[in-house]
């Protein structure tokens, strides 16, 4: 299968500047190499004096990476935002819908519209969730949907990440970084900020406290400084001027959660978790757990503490119920979507395991419950020989895998060692859900810097770009 | 604030403060050595900075003669020493960036970059640049970070931690700076000192930045029993005992809860002889068995102040 030529950010087809783009090509063509190498030098060394790193995993312990960080822009139009703004509300609160409703009354799969086996056989699926009220129905306040743009320019939904979504420190820092970098292209044209992203969240979390909590007292929690983003726990809870605690500043009697305080035991209403579901609380589901607090659980069912995002919220981004997002929306909402879907085959059924085994060369195959963009197969960057080894894991257990066509994802140019090249990119908004559905324009850019790769994770050396949404 | 972060944040200083006093002592050491000529005298001025932290047992463990290089390699860059200032960069870096939400961003730039900064250190470039001029980089880097505590963070309860750490271990360094010189200097209260030994007083005077005070407040030549009054009882001296002593007893008057009663009165009763105690008397009961009493109790006061602060107790007060 010949692959469409990629959609270029930044050039139009003819070789012509797009619109958006224009102030920042003005600046390339007009500022002399040495200047740019120094601008991206700069960006270099402030970002290791600040310490925006992230620990590498299956390396050895405590090391330390910085995040390549580019500083061509990832520049979208703002209209466009506007279209991509009402998709992602409309997805997000047809997301949370299906969680309040797989968790109650099960319409939607007492309707057929998404095969309840599907869900009820789910690793992801909490029965300890089932008939608890979650204050104002919402369970995914923070969710990072990933989007990616296609040859022919048209935006679709990669997948939803519900659970502990990260990113959104190094989407600031980026930004503050090209401020100061570039404060001239800031000030010839209108650029939305972002930086009252914290303020957001803040007030997104004072929503979800538990009925007649006036002031609740919010707290942060982070599995620890070893974890890969951890950097970013710190930071946001600075930005929002709340405690930053692990589980063992955590105990819970009668039901009620405390800090461990110099003057003693703090109630605390409403946990930012940044910890799997499976480590929250040993008594409930990992016994072995050392990074969670006993009894949490019980509490949080008793309606003592809200869990900002709720337990059980992986039903809803898993890649074996992706497919059905569409028809959540229809459900739900009585809409047709906005944002698109990737077309994805389910290897669980016996025609769509025919199909993807007969085409593997050009699809993208990938474990149903990964994350992280580990244990999956770039069909048209495969050898033969890694094609014939993943096809044995496919058919020792199918139901476990999903494919899709490969993307042609979009590029943008992007400075590397032989000077600017064309890379791939995706987008991540973070998307905020309390009394509404709230963002700041853009979100996160990863580019994959390798040459031809489509695989944008940081820990599979991705880097990331601001996101420009201008008017 | 969390029992947790309160303690982090007290070590975090300790460990700052330790290696601004690690380098003023290797500086002394090394200032002295160049003293004299006879290298057997030069090496014995390099027992000092391993009597004062109390290193020379580990030390002599792994090196077979002490002399200069191996001492500052030891006591500057070694990673398998705790407290080497190596160390203690280390330490200060990763206690920081466990509290990073607690502390100012430009706290933890400075204690960030510093330790990007020693990583790169090793012997040839230590030598490379001067020995003394990486002590100044040492105490420079610690000047710059109580500054920058003091004009960004703000006067909560992290500020106060942080003071606690920094007065506690400043305390014991300076005790510990004047046990070992005096030790080495002054075999008696009355032995006329010569051309050498002033030096080497001036020079125990310039580790703790007090020269000038001392000729400020006493308009008189350097004798030892003004230096340990100096450093001891006087209360304007920002590294003296007494100093240190009365801003842990107030930081601790400031952040005292249910339990922390017995940690106000030890640092109470410390203070308070230091307030109203007299050198003669210090004298009389002997200046080693002074300062040894000393460390004993802020080192008795240290477990205090864990037991009421950092670990408290668990239950909810009904």
């Amino acid at each position: 299968m010949a692959l469409k030529p990629f959609y270029n950010e930044m050039y139009a087809e003819d070789g012509s500047v797009r619109p958006q783009y224009a102030a920042f090509a003005d600046w390339l063509n007009n500022t002399p190499p040495e200047k740019i190498a120094q601008n991206r030098q700069a960006a270099d060394l402030l970002f290791h004096r600040v310490g925006i790193t992230f620990a590498v995993y299956g390396e050895t312990t405590g090391t330390e990476r910085l995040i390549p960080f580019d500083i061509v822009p990832h520049v979208i139009p703002g209209r466009k935002w506007e279209e991509m703004a009402r998709g992602l509300t409309q997805r997000i609160s047809a997301l949370n819908a299906f969680l309040h409703d797989v968790y109650h009354e099960q319409n939607i799969l007492k309707a057929g519209k998404v095969p309840a086996d599907k869900v009820l056989e789910n690793s992801q699926f909490r029965p300890e969730m089932m008939h608890v009220n979650v204050p104002g129905g919402i369970y995914a306040h923070v969710a990072g949907i990933d989007l990616v743009k296609d040859a022919d320019g048209e935006y679709y939904v990669l997948e939803d990440n519900l659970r502990t979504p990260s990113g959104v420190s190094y989407l600031l820092e980026n930004r503050k970084m090209m401020m100061r970098l570039f404060p001239e292209l800031f000030a010839a044209q209108t650029i939305r900020p972002v930086d009252h992203y914290p303020d957001l969240l803040l007030e997104t979390l004072r929503n979800a406290a538990p009925i007649g909590v006036d002031n609740p007292t919010i707290v942060l929690m982070t599995p620890g400084h070893f974890n890969s983003a951890y950097f970013e726990h710190a930071f946001l809870a600075q930005q929002m001027g709340i405690e930053l605690v692990e589980g063992i500043d955590l105990f819970v009697q009668d039901d009620t959660v405390f800090m461990r305080t110099t003057q003693g035991p703090q109630k605390v209403d409403v946990i930012y978790r940044r910890i799997d579901d499976d480590f929250i609380d040993p008594l409930a589901f990992r016994s072995d757990s050392m990074l969670g607090v006993p009894g949490l659980m019980k509490a949080y069912r008793a309606g003592r503490v809200t869990l900002a995002n709720a337990v059980g919220t992986g039903i809803a981004d898993d890649k074996s119920l992706y497919p059905y997002v569409p028809d959540m929306i229809r459900f739900y909402l009585g809409e047709e979507p906005i944002l698109k879907n990737v077309h994805t085959w389910m290897l669980g059924r016996k025609e769509d395991l025919d199909y993807v085994i007969a085409n593997m060369q050009d699809l993208v195959i990938k474990e149903a419950q990964g994350s992280g963009g580990y244990g999956m197969l770039v069909g048209p960057t495969s050898t033969k020989d890694e094609r014939e080894r993943y096809k044995q894991r496919v058919l020792d257990a199918p139901e476990r895998f999903i494919a899709q066509p490969t993307l042609s994802l979009s590029t943008c140019p992007t400075f590397t060692d032989k000077g600017l090249a064309p890379r791939h990119i995706d987008l991540r908004p973070y998307v905020l859900s309390g009394k509404s559905v709230n963002f700041v324009p853009g979100g996160l850019t990863r580019v994959a810097l390798r040459e031809g790769s489509l695989v944008v994770n940081s820990s599979q050396g991705g880097g990331v770009k601001d996101t420009w949404i201008v008017d | 604030m969390l029992s947790r972060t309160a303690s982090t944040l007290y070590w975090m200083s300790r460990y700052v403060e330790r290696a601004e006093n690690t380098a003023r002592i290797l500086d002394v050491a090394y200032r002295m050595s160049l003293l004299t000529k006879d290298p057997d005298l030069q090496d014995q001025e390099w027992f000092a900075p391993l009597n004062i932290t109390g290193t020379l047992f580990p030390f002599s463990g792994r090196h077979s003669i002490v002399c200069a290089k191996e001492v500052l390699h030891f006591m500057a860059l070694d990673p398998d020493n705790p407290s080497s200032i190596y160390n203690c960069a280390k330490q200060a870096r990763e206690n920081a960036r466990a509290v990073r939400g607690s502390i100012t961003s430009e706290m933890w730039e400075v204690l960030n970059a510093t330790w990007l900064e020693m990583q790169n250190m090793d012997e040839d470039r230590l030598y490379a640049r001067g020995i003394s001029t990486f002590f100044e980089w040492v105490k420079e880097r610690s000047h710059l970070f109580r500054g920058v505590t003091f004009g960004t963070i703000r006067r909560d309860e992290a500020f106060q931690f942080h003071r606690l750490g920094t007065y506690m271990e400043r305390a014991d360094n300076t005790a510990r700076i004047l046990d070992v010189k005096y030790h080495v200097l002054l075999p008696s209260i009355t032995d006329v000192g010569g051309a050498v030994d002033y030096y080497q007083w001036s020079a125990v005077l310039r580790s703790v930045s007090a020269f000038e005070s001392y000729r400020k407040v006493y308009r008189d030549t350097v004798s030892p029993l003004r230096i340990a009054e100096l450093l001891i009882l006087r209360d304007d001296i920002p590294r003296s005992l007494h100093f240190c002593l009365r801003d842990v007893y107030k930081i601790l008057v400031d952040v005292q809860n249910r339990n922390s009663a017995e940690a106000t009165r030890q640092a109470g009763e410390i203070y308070a002889a230091l307030q109203f105690g007299r050198m003669s008397d210090i004298f009389n009961t002997g200046l080693h068995e002074y300062l040894t009493d000393f460390l004993a109790s802020t080192d008795k006061l240290g477990a205090e102040i864990n037991r009421s602060f950092f670990a408290p107790e668990l239950q909810v007060a009904s």
